[in-house]
């Protein structure tokens, strides 16, 4: 791998409240090269959200612990102050969110809305930031941008929310783009169009892209390596293919035998993930996953009940954290 | 938008008409005798006979309200021949305790009013508004807990008690201010502001109280909206997103309720006027029913009414303003 345009490393967000103190992400670490596609899988409550707001600086100091380093074409972000964040969001680095209708400010136009984001970073006229906000409608290809930069978001439809919002995000032209569950609040049929936006927009300027997600079918369309998080955790860490072929950890094989397939002729029952996701403020001993995991008898002793297991490299690229890898018993009977 | 306005003036005019029915079937059936109220204190039946023929009380109460609607339009004459009283256009009815149109009694302590629920608006919007703000953003710290707490209590003290302790202390004991003595403000202003800084400020802490606990809740209701994180997203200042994003949104239950405050305000604040004898709409009610005189009442029930109706019109066309979701209904 070249030299990571980002990379996080032992990355730790916790959140002190009432209850107890809620670790959302543990030991994170994972990184992206220029240009490339990085996709982020797990299920709720796995501290993929919360990993993203870190990156983009938007968790609140006052309420959450951040530690470790995410380093970003050379600069730490955790040791920059919040007013230097707050310079590249936006600029350098933008996200666009799962919900857009709730996402667009209801009470703005929406071309106020990213003239807003233009003048932020730059020092040009109101009527130059509305050609920018246009010209950006035309990119992700809203019709007719002239007009529709003066409609209010509850006037448009759900893809087209999400089309102004991804022009907001890279109306800066960011190097790194962050998207959250970009599709999952959208209409089938618009997700498909909605993904291929991003790719087209990725290869026209070659931004970084991280895109988080429980849908697989969107990671193996536009990732190029994939990192699994289960328990604030990253669990699997590999280049796509490996995840789909050579899936190591025990949960990434349960998440894909959890996909529907359309191709195979036989009516089989879908394979669900036995239990709940981990409660983050009371962990599970060791490896957080071993109460749902069904191949913990493969391993000797009570070594995942008691030991957490670190993240080893099984492969070229490809990182696990499992005591099966560990072991050397790799290969997964499927 | 302009439609909209339309629609909602119609609504406004047919609800005012209704309004002046009910306030006037409602004092009309009241078991007291106009008649013999206004009669004086030599009273022999002859007289009230004669007091009941001329206010038209010897008609049905429909006839009356004829008369009085018509009244409103085109003015009325009350008792016929030399003895009659002509009240003009547009009469409300005419006072006779104080021998005066009802109208010319209210457009006298209108001044005094206006000007004290203005000053105390100002004050108690802008002081609460700020505070509110000020208390989300520090959230669960002291600077929140001591706000909280203050306006706690400024919710929970009735309006007299804290005028008369203001009263007690400001102008009798520490004499900073002379004892309140209304005088217009075009007359002498200094006089002016010297008798309405503590009616103002009493006001203002008791309504700013309210404003605070709402604004607070409503920032903290924002402040958790996706579209702030958008906002935060694209590297807005924090006072930017705060102010235009978060403030804008959370302000509709707050204009609502101010101008509902408003209006209620311009109806007369009766206690504080009368604790600080400010000749104001209040103090009108207040000796109307002393004395009573159901003319007076009647008058500045409507004009109080009124007052509320035109302020839900005005709070409905800047729910339209600042919400533009509104705009469709």
């Amino acid at each position: 791998m070249s030299a990571p345009f980002l990379h996080v490393e032992d990355l730790a967000v916790s959140f002190p409240t009432e209850d107890g103190v809620v670790k959302a992400v543990a030991g994170s670490t994972f990184s992206v090269s220029k240009g490339k596609t990085l996709a982020i899988v797990g299920e709720s409550g796995s501290g993929k959200s919360v990993t993203a707001q870190a990156i983009m600086g938007l968790l609140n100091r006052n309420f959450a612990d951040v530690s470790g380093r995410i380093v970003l074409d050379g600069t730490d972000l955790l040791a920059l102050d919040d007013d230097q964040v707050r310079e590249m969001r936006g600029s350098v680095m933008a996200m666009i969110f799962q919900d857009p209708l709730s996402s667009l400010h209801p009470f703005y136009r929406i071309g106020d809305q990213l003239a807003e984001a233009v003048r932020v970073h730059n020092k040009v006229s109101k009527s130059e930031a509305r050609a920018r906000a246009i010209d950006a409608l035309h990119r992700v290809g809203i019709p007719s941008p002239d007009k529709r930069v003066d409609d209010y978001p509850h006037q448009l439809s759900g893809g087209m929310r999400q089309r102004v919002m991804i022009a907001m995000a890279l109306i800066n032209s960011p190097s790194l783009l962050i998207a959250d569950e970009p599709t999952t609040a959208l209409d089938v049929t618009v997700q498909a169009q909605i993904t291929e936006l991003m790719s087209e927009l990725q290869r026209e300027t070659g931004t970084t892209l991280i895109i988080i997600t429980h849908d697989l079918g969107v990671v193996a369309d536009m990732a190029d390596e994939v990192c699994v998080m289960y328990g604030g955790r990253v669990v699997e860490y590999a280049p796509v293919n490996e995840v789909y072929y050579r899936p190591q950890h025990p949960y990434t094989h349960g998440l894909l035998a959890s996909v529907p397939r359309l191709a195979t002729d036989r009516v089989d029952r879908l394979d669900p993930i036995p239990g709940n996701p981990p409660s983050l403020i009371n962990l599970p001993s060791g490896c957080v996953f071993h109460p749902r995991c069904s191949r913990r008898d493969e391993v000797s002793g009570d070594l995942c009940r008691t030991e957490e297991p670190a993240l080893v490299s099984v492969a070229t690229d490809h990182l696990v954290r499992c005591h099966l890898a560990q072991a050397g018993a790799t290969g997964g009977a499927r | 938008m302009t439609a909209y306005i339309i629609r909602r003036v119609l609504i406004m005019l047919l609800l005012l008409l209704l309004l002046t029915l009910v306030v006037f079937v409602l004092f009309a059936l009241l078991p007291a005798d106009v008649a013999r109220l206004t009669c004086g204190k030599v009273c022999t039946d002859q007289t009230i006979e004669l007091n009941r023929a001329r206010l038209g009380l010897d008609k049905s109460v429909w006839e009356q309200y004829w008369i009085f609607l018509s009244g409103l339009f085109f003015g009325r004459t009350y008792g016929v021949g030399e003895a009659a009283i002509v009240c003009s256009a547009p009469c409300l009815g005419y006072s006779f305790t104080k021998t005066e149109p009802v109208l010319q009694l209210i457009l006298d302590r209108l001044p005094a009013t206006i000007f004290l629920a203005l000053g105390a608006f100002i004050l108690f919007l802008i002081g609460g508004v700020a505070l509110g703000v000020y208390s989300a953003l520090r959230r669960g710290r002291w600077q929140d807990k001591t706000v909280m707490g203050i306006s706690l209590v400024g919710y929970s003290l009735p309006s007299f008690f804290i005028g008369l302790v203001v009263i007690y202390f400001i102008i009798i004991r520490w004499q900073i201010l002379p004892f309140p003595q209304y005088v217009q403000p075009w007359e002498d202003p200094i006089g002016f502001l010297q008798t309405m800084i503590l009616p103002w400020l009493v006001l203002a802490i008791l309504y700013a109280a309210f404003y605070t606990r709402l604004t607070r809740s409503q920032m903290l209701e924002t402040l958790n909206e996706d579209y702030i994180r958008t906002a935060r997203a694209t590297g807005l200042p924090e006072r930017v997103v705060v102010r235009k994003h978060a403030l804008r949104a959370g302000l509709t239950p707050i204009v609502t309720a101010a101008g509902l405050d408003f209006a209620g305000l311009l109806g007369g604040a009766i206690i504080l006027e009368s604790i600080f004898s400010l000749p104001g709409l209040g103090s009108l009610a207040i000796s109307a029913v002393l004395d009573p005189d159901l003319a007076i009442l009647v008058g500045v029930t409507l004009i109080t009414a009124v007052f509320i109706i035109v302020a839900n019109l005005v709070v409905d066309v800047l729910y339209a303003v600042i919400d533009p979701r509104v705009r469709l209904a």
